[in-house]
This record gives structure tokens, C-alpha cells and sequence, in this order.
């Protein structure tokens, strides 16, 4: 609980719901006939609509990117060393977005809400959302708040995959794209990982096809593993060597199989944390997203030529001991927007701390990314007058 | 003479000449992105600057240039030939590992290069070696043997002799004294009298 909300919060925040009545046509083809988004807002948004940021969340991340819901609250949110008035995305310049994706399991409707064809949860039978699915709801949402375009669209890891596909989907809907420790699409090893992840998941017994609602059990085994395996992949060995090293919580060996040494005992901790907060079906289908993501594929595997659509600035960031998202991956995006001729910067900040680096206060990676967020701010336009026409952003 | 240059560095408003308006550069070692910024606004020229220094980075970013986190060390394989119309290296040469290898690189990937560097024959280096039997150190030439990131430095008859060596055209040079200022005299005897070499040159 914060004794006192900090003065560079943004605060205690109410997440809103808007719902959404018009068909959503998948990727895999199937439809969405009505779903709802939860959304939060940090900042205000300005008369000419002109200053927005979208935050696009990584795998199990939300909309809950900043502050606190209330004071009981333990931690704020997410991304709340990045977020607030004051900070690198200063929400007294922006008027900042975070919503829950489509499948998600924080409020917009995912595998745990109702299917309103059977009365009953989705379960398994939610459809698998692509990326460009969920950027498609977040246009429909910018409709709804009547942003014509984003001031940048901002997103680490998944989030940034979701940032590339606007760029190219609807490039004259931002002026900035803001990559952090992503790729253009997952590796082998990547899909591997995600595969381990998903059948520690269906192979729990408690997970029945996924319908483990009806059961009223949760795979939480299955759920705490797939959270061990992925956590260990965002830390870098060295950043666990500082953390853990070797150390025992017991001054002894014990010859048992039981957790002995630090590490295990926290990766234990985070999983058996993390099955009690996330939705089983929503984990699956979110790496599923990861894994399809291949912006190219529409391209003939051509990203110089997908990248070729955007219109937007770039700025990409990425860790030097993130295995992940490795530097390189974030420099294929480089090398093909500079090819494609697009303006890009582009900074590889040192850190230990593997991927998890892209949600931590590391003084260089906030200094470059701030000064860029300044850019953002100077290239929100002078003020319209009024008798000037809005334009109107009609397509979907 | 507009302010914006006669705020630059003098050696870059000399290479400014030699940039086309509208055309694409490319900065190795850009620093905090001066020339760039410059010819942006100057010559609506469109460019990136490549820099491995993490504050001149963050100066970059925030002077609204493109810039590349790229280490010159390591290639620059990742630009296709002919790609840029100018390829610029500021101060650089000689502080990277392949000089000669960078010097191809740069004029495989732009229709022509711009090259600066602090020239090694200047009457005063020369003077300090004979008189004081030690390395050379200047202004421009700041750091001890030992510690000094300047590993390849020539003169301007070393760097002739390259170009020659490699068939590559020289179109424009000059030299610049320590102010970074032009002046006729050192014309007469460039590889004496210039403390900084500026080479215009191509394919």
C-alpha cells in the first residue's frame, strides 16, 4: 500500500469499459460480433485531440500501465516508472492510453467472459487473435476518444510488435512509433520457448481441453511453470548471478529434491504468483500471437517493402544482454526502415538485466527514450483554429 | 552567410559545400548530430548519423537528427551500395581500426565521401618530434600515446598515397588550421602548413 501517493504518480485511476457492437472479422477469419475494451487514461487530452500516447502491453502485461486503483493497492502499474507527470512519457504534455487486448484476462473480453451464444465463459473457444486483430480494436477505440492520430505509439517486446503493425496498418493514424526490445517476428527459439510454456499448460491435468472453469479448477501448476520458463528467458545469467548467485536459504544442503537454492525458491514464488492471476487460456493464446506475428507474410517475406507503408518516425531500443529480443533483432527492424528510408534512430542500451530491462529505471535507456518522448511533444501541431474541419478517419 | 553557419564548426561549413541540397547523407560518427541538423534545415537534406557515444546519442535524438547506435569497427554491411548520395567521416578516420577498409566501405555505399582528419605532417607536429623526441601533442592531438583513441594517424601525403593506391578520385581538398579556418597560405604548402585535412572525394 503507498503510505502516500508519490507526487510524480498519475494518481489514483478508474479503468473504463466501452463497449464495441460492430462485427470484428479475425484474421483467422472467424468474428468477434461485439466485445468489450478496458482502458485507461493518464493526462488530458488536448482540444485538437493531438497529443495522445497508445501504450501497447506486452504478453501479460494490461491496461493497468500507472498509479494505483486504490490506496490498498501494493504496487502501481506496469509501467509506472515510465508513466507520470514529470516522467519520460509526461503526462502533463500526453494524454496517455492503456488498454487490455482482445483475449486478455484483465476486463476486455478474453476466455473468462461470457460467450453470448452459450451463456457460458468462452473458455477454449475464444478465437485466436492475431496482432493486427488487437491494433484493429485499439483504431476502433481511438475512434471511439476521437484520435485521429496518435502523437506515438509506444510498446516493449509484444507491445512493439503491435507498434509495427500500426505504422504499416494505419500509418496515417501516428506521427511516432516507439519499438522497444522487440522483433520483426519470433525466432525458432522464440516458438520453442512458447511451446514449452503452452504444453506445461495443457498437459496439467487440471487444465480438461481448457475448459477447466466448468471444472472449477484452475491449471495452476501448469500455469506456474509456463511463468517459471518465461521468466527465466527475460533475465540475463548475469543479472540472475547478481541477484541469486548460488546462494542457499538454508546454510546447508539438505540431499533432498526440495527448492534449496535462492533462485528456485523466487522462480517458484513468481510462478505460483502468477497462476493465481492469469488466465490459463489467455496465456495460450497470447504466445499464440507472439508466434503468428510476421508482419511480411503479406509481403513475400519482404520487410523492407512491409515497412515501406509506414509514414511515421521510428525510434527502437534495445538491451545488450536481452536473448529474447536481442539487439540484432531489433536492427533487422533498423536496417530495413533505413532502407526503406524512413526516419529511425536507434540506441542498444547496456544493462544486465536481460528483457526485463525494458520496464526498469536504467538512467541511459530513460535519458534516450526521454529525449526522443520530447521530440514527440514538439511535433504536436500549433493549435487548429476552430472553423477548421476535422478530418475524418473513415476506414477499418 | 546565414547564422545557422556561421554557428557550425568551421571544417563543417567547408564540407556543407560539397553536399547537394535535397540529397541523402550519411554521418559516421556524427556527434551530437551538428552537421546533420545543419543540413537539414539548410539544404533539406535527409540523412543518418551513425555514433557509438551514449550522451552524443541522446544529443542527437533530441536535435531531431536520425541517429544509428553502430560501432564504425564493426561494418557497415548493413547499407547497400550506392545507396547514400554523400558519405561523411568527420574526425574519425583515424581513430578506427581499418582505416583503408572504412575508406572503401564509405564510397561503396555513397556516390562520394567527405573525410577529415587531423594531418599528422603539420609543421608543428613535426617540430614538437624533433625537438622534444616525444609524441606529439596539441589541441587537436590531446591524449598521450598511451591512452590516445587517435590509432591510424596519418598525413596528408599518407592519405594521398592511399587514394592513389586505391584508384580513387580526389575532387576538392583543403586544409583548415586550428581555428578550423581557411587561409591562402597554407594553400602554398598544404601538407605543412594545414593542421586538418579535408577530402572531397569518389570512385
Amino acid at each position: 500500500m503507498p503510505e502516500q501517493i508519490p507526487a510524480n504518480s498519475v494518481g489514483v485511476i478508474t479503468p473504463k469499459v466501452q463497449r464495441f457492437d460492430q462485427p470484428l472479422t479475425l484474421r483467422s477469419g472467424r468474428v468477434l460480433e461485439s466485445y468489450e475494451l478496458i482502458y485507461e487514461t493518464y493526462g488530458e487530452l488536448n482540444a485538437d485531440a493531438s497529443n495522445a500516447i497508445l501504450i501497447c502491453h506486452a504478453l501479460s502485461g494490461d491496461h493497468h500501465a500507472a498509479g494505483y486503483h486504490n490506496m490498498d493497492d501494493k504496487r502501481p502499474g506496469w509501467w509506472d516508472t515510465c508513466i507520470g507527470p514529470g516522467k519520460t512519457i509526461d503526462t502533463n504534455t500526453f494524454f496517455v492510453v492503456c488498454l487490455n487486448n482482445l483475449g486478455g484476462c484483465s476486463g476486455s473480453t478474453g476466455p473468462t467472459s461470457i460467450n453470448p451464444e452459450t451463456g457460458k465463459a468462452y473458455g477454449p473457444d475464444f478465437p485466436i487473435v492475431a496482432v493486427r486483430d488487437w491494433v484493429r480494436s485499439q483504431k476502433r477505440l481511438a475512434d471511439f476518444l476521437n484520435i485521429q492520430q496518435w502523437a506515438a505509439v509506444v510498446g516493449g517486446s509484444l507491445g512493439g510488435m503491435q507498434v509495427l503493425r500500426w505504422s504499416i496498418q494505419y500509418p496515417e493514424r501516428l506521427r511516432h512509433a516507439l519499438v522497444i526490445a522487440s522483433a520483426p517476428k519470433l525466432s525458432a527459439q522464440n516458438i520453442a520457448f512458447n511451446e514449452v510454456a503452452r504444453q506445461a499448460i495443457s498437459k496439467d491435468p487440471d487444465f480438461h481441453d481448457g475448459r477447466y472453469m466448468d471444472h472449477g479448477v484452475v491449471p495452476k501448476s501448469g500455469l506456474s511453470q509456463a511463468r517459471m520458463l518465461g521468466h527465466l528467458t527475460y533475465m540475463s545469467g548475469d543479472a540472475m548471478k547478481k541477484k541469486f548467485d548460488r546462494d542457499l536459504k538454508t546454510n546447508a544442503l539438505s540431499f533432498s529434491f526440495n527448492a534449496e537454492f535462492e533462485v528456485e525458491s523466487y522462480l517458484h514464488y513468481q510462478g505460483k504468483k502468477f497462476s493465481t492471476q492469469f488466465d490459463a487460456n489467455t496465456y495460450l493464446l497470447m504466445t499464440k500471437a507472439l508466434d503468428y506475428f510476421d508482419p511480411t507474410v503479406d509481403h513475400n517475406g519482404d520487410l523492407v517493402k512491409c515497412l515501406s507503408q509506414a509514414t511515421c518516425k521510428f525510434f527502437v531500443a534495445s538491451f545488450t544482454t536481452d536473448w529474447r529480443f536481442a539487439p540484432d533483432r531489433s536492427e533487422e527492424i533498423v536496417n530495413a526502415l533505413i532502407e526503406a528510408d524512413k526516419d529511425v534512430s536507434y540506441a542498444c542500451i547496456e544493462s544486465d538485466h536481460g528483457h526485463d530491462a525494458f520496464l526498469l529505471p536504467i538512467p541511459r535507456y530513460l535519458d534516450v527514450f526521454g529525449a526522443y518522448m520530447q521530440r514527440v511533444a514538439n511535433d504536436i501541431p500549433a493549435p487548429q483554429s476552430e472553423t477548421q474541419p476535422a478530418s475524418q478517419g473513415a476506414q477499418s | 552567410m546565414n547564422q545557422a553557419l556561421t554557428d557550425l564548426r568551421p571544417d563543417l561549413t567547408i564540407i556543407q559545400q560539397w553536399v547537394k541540397p535535397n540529397s541523402q547523407v550519411l554521418d559516421l560518427g556524427c556527434g551530437k548530430g551538428e552537421l546533420l541538423n545543419f543540413l537539414k534545415t539548410a539544404k533539406g537534406v535527409r540523412g543518418y548519423g551513425l555514433e557509438i557515444n551514449p550522451e552524443k546519442i541522446t544529443h542527437c535524438i533530441a536535435n531531431g537528427v536520425n541517429v544509428i547506435e553502430q560501432n564504425l569497427d564493426e561494418g557497415l554491411s548493413n547499407f547497400k551500395d550506392n545507396s547514400i548520395d554523400t558519405v561523411v567521416m568527420a574526425q574519425a578516420l583515424q581513430a578506427v581500426q581499418r582505416p583503408d577498409e572504412l575508406v572503401d566501405e564509405m564510397l561503396r555505399i555513397g556516390k562520394q565521401a567527405i573525410v577529415t582528419f587531423p594531418n599528422f605532417g603539420f609543421w608543428r607536429t613535426r617540430l614538437y618530434l624533433l625537438l622534444k623526441g616525444r609524441m606529439p601533442m596539441s589541441e587537436a592531438l590531446p591524449y598521450n600515446w598511451f591512452d590516445t583513441p587517435n590509432i591510424h594517424l596519418c598525413t596528408f601525403k599518407d592519405f594521398e598515397e592511399l587514394c592513389h593506391n586505391k584508384g580513387i578520385r580526389i575532387l576538392n581538398r583543403t586544409v583548415v588550421d586550428d581555428q578550423h579556418n581557411e587561409h591562402w597560405r597554407m594553400g602554398l604548402w598544404p601538407s605543412m602548413l594545414g593542421e586538418t585535412a579535408i577530402y572531397h572525394i569518389s570512385r
